[in-house]
């Protein structure tokens, strides 16, 4: 009853709106002519597209070639390839210490762990959810929305969630006592946040990729589990033959995603270790650039910029490889 | 037939009518493993923003919110504290009024004249089930949340509604109509989902001061209000609507904006309602764009707020959990409604 008068309301607020905004446009109509209605149809979206999208896609490139503090282009001089040169130069890659911009290389070294740990976790455990919930299991709807839910909360409130639970005085330690170990600050020890971090991204979005490997097992055609059965083939053979086989795609596929996802990693573990603590043990590579960039007034954002293209390649790498894949898959 | 425990097996094996089998087990532990794994944080952040903040602090924790229970003796100003006391092996509860190293002394609320020395390993306080709303109250009218929640609700509402309107315009635009230069914008529109943000940050925020919305709400509605995800989803779906709807509608002299609103729209309502729903998750929760923008606490979202108030309160754990819960409810009411929309549509799109 509330409902329906909600909803009547809200729909004669609609009616009236648009019609005052009926009225102009259907003048433009006349003074434009049919044919040309699309395009004032795409004006509102390609104005902001162009204004708020490509422009600043348009700037980035160039923007990376300049230096100083200042913010507007006209006023930043030219520096050539100085940024990348800062950011380039090291004695020895593997030591971020011995390196010009030794936080950025602190960064890329946390961020290329931190992707490989993340994505073999993450693929691991939503390929054995997905399995697992492909099967004839009592409560599949709600298991499946459970692991989805944490998809849909803010990354903030995870990263607080988490760390309330990870606290000196939280759930995990009294769990500890009980079991007669010491109580640990977590968070503050290199490993152990490192550890987190990545249990925390799984926890996080695991659920949205049994989504997707749970959509490719259940178009994996019937008949052919019933072909297998005939056959008497072991449980084995048939993961082996034609499940895994047959969500190939779907799983480079859900590879790629996470890979993109990964490097761009800094919500969650920002608020999660304070800002990439302790030290620089998670400081990750957007970290670097939101720092840079915003971060206690540097205002180094040439360098940020320069910084933000290195990844942006890599980006687009993993980019092109996806859109190869999901040709292949549609053909 | 025996068998040692097989994970491929495990995993594929189809379940055997009328028999429990090890996989099934194994199967179960798993799921209900996960469903703790995603709960307990949740629920026990839940529970904690309702203990009273001298209880939050308190190591081993109880599970439930719980406080001291106080009582007003005569004889005394203040009221105090109820404990539980075990002397020559009677139980009884008495009031404590002060303490002293190892020793506390006691009075018997009802004979509060003579008061007893207890070994304070003897006692253990009476405690009763609290929510300290104050918790959720102080935090709105103290510090500045009810604003942060206003500006939370005021971008997700009026982003969602602009996103809804501008790209299903042009996903009008690009599904029903043949115009000149319709695939290059179309593919012009799609590629941009290759860049994201994290990669022109720095440019779109010299694009946002440029145009005079930095520190302001605008700045992260407008920016984010063309999504090239919308259109394609809009124009995905539009194009399964015959055209002679359209056809018909104009030999009735309906001018094209009215063919728009009258006829796509309603019939375009499922893919938008899907839109919707992750428009507003996504506002909701957003964080990097917002913390970039947004510098002036008066125009703080809700995430940015918080995250504020963690770096400046970093003690006050019941103040954070309170408005942790609080920014988590709406999202959970969401999911507790729509849970079959949302994930039918990303297993459909693949978006989120």
């Amino acid at each position: 009853m509330r409902l329906l008068e909600v909803r009547d309301m809200i729909g004669r607020l609609a009616g009236l709106l648009m019609g005052i905004v009926e009225a102009p446009i259907n003048a433009l109509e006349g003074f434009m002519g049919r044919k040309r209605m699309p395009y004032l149809f795409l004006a509102p979206n390609l104005l902001l597209f162009g204004i708020f999208t490509f422009l600043p896609i348009a700037i980035a490139a160039g923007y990376a070639f300049t230096g100083g503090t200042e913010l507007f282009v006209s006023d930043r001089p030219f520096v050539g390839f100085d940024n990348f040169r800062q950011l380039l130069a090291c004695e020895d890659y593997l030591r971020p210490g011995s390196c010009r911009e030794s936080l950025f290389w602190t960064a890329i070294w946390n961020t290329l762990w931190f992707v490989a740990f993340n994505v073999t976790a993450t693929l691991l455990a939503a390929l054995v959810t997905a399995l697992i919930l492909n099967r004839a299991i009592a409560a599949r709807g709600f298991f499946r929305a459970i692991f989805f839910y944490p998809v849909l909360l803010s990354p903030v409130v995870i990263g607080l969630i988490w760390k309330w639970f990870l606290d000196r005085n939280g759930l995990l330690n009294a769990f500890l006592q009980i079991l007669g170990v010491p109580p640990e600050i977590f968070l503050l020890d290199v490993g152990w946040s490192r550890f987190f971090v990545v249990v925390v991204s799984v926890w996080f979005h695991m659920g949205f990729y049994t989504l997707i490997l749970l959509a490719g097992l259940q178009a994996i055609p019937k008949d052919l589990y019933e072909a297998a059965a005939i056959d008497a083939a072991s449980p084995r053979r048939t993961l082996l033959r034609i499940t895994l086989p047959l969500l190939g795609p779907n799983l480079l596929v859900v590879l790629i995603l996470l890979m993109i996802r990964s490097v761009q990693i800094f919500d969650e573990a920002w608020v999660l270790t304070n800002g990439g603590g302790p030290g620089t043990a998670n400081s990750f590579i957007v970290q670097y650039i939101y720092q840079m960039a915003f971060g206690s007034d540097l205002r180094l954002f040439g360098l940020a910029s320069a910084a933000s293209v290195l990844m942006g390649l890599v980006l687009l790498v993993l980019t092109l490889i996806q859109l190869r894949l999901g040709r292949k898959m549609e053909s | 037939m025996s068998h040692g425990f097989n994970p491929i097996g495990f995993l594929t094996r189809t379940r055997r009518p009328g028999r429990i089998e090890i996989t099934d087990i194994l199967s179960w532990l798993w799921l209900i493993a996960g469903t703790l794994a995603v709960l307990v944080p949740v629920v026990w952040a839940g529970l904690s923003s309702f203990k009273p903040a001298a209880e939050i602090t308190r190591f081993p924790p109880t599970l439930l919110p719980r406080t001291a229970v106080e009582t007003s003796v005569q004889g005394y100003e203040k009221p105090l504290s109820l404990w539980t006391v075990t002397i020559d092996g009677k139980t009884r509860e008495m009031a404590m009024v002060r303490r002293i190293g190892l020793k506390a002394q006691m009075v018997d609320p009802q004979s509060p004249e003579a008061p007893v020395s207890v070994d304070v390993r003897a006692m253990s306080p009476v405690q009763k089930l609290t929510a300290a709303t104050e918790n959720y109250t102080d935090p709105l009218t103290r510090f500045d949340f009810l604003t942060f929640l206003k500006n939370s609700v005021f971008v997700t509402f009026v982003a969602t509604l602009l996103t809804l309107i501008v790209n299903a315009m042009a996903a009008f635009a690009l599904s029903k109509y043949r115009f000149r230069g319709k695939n290059a914008i179309f593919v012009l529109i799609i590629s941009t989902l290759m860049i994201p943000l994290t990669v022109v940050m720095v440019p779109a925020y010299l694009v946002v001061v440029g145009v005079g919305l930095v520190d302001s709400l605008w700045g992260i509605i407008i920016p984010t209000v063309a999504s090239p995800t919308a259109v394609f989803l809009l124009r995905q779906y539009m194009l399964t609507i015959p055209d002679e709807l359209i056809e018909a509608a104009r030999v009735d002299a309906a001018s094209e904006f009215r063919i728009f609103w009258r006829i796509i729209l309603p019939l375009t309502a499922p893919a938008l309602a899907v839109l919707a729903i992750f428009s507003v998750l996504w506002r909701w929760n957003d964080f990097l764009w917002p913390l970039i923008v947004l510098s002036s606490r008066e125009n703080f979202t809700l995430q940015v707020g918080l995250n504020a108030f963690q770096g400046e309160f970093s003690v006050q754990w019941h103040y954070i959990l309170a408005m942790t819960f609080l920014s988590l409810l709406p999202v959970t009411a969401v999911f507790l409604f729509l849970q079959k929309y949302i994930t039918t549509g990303i297993a459909g799109t693949g978006m989120k």
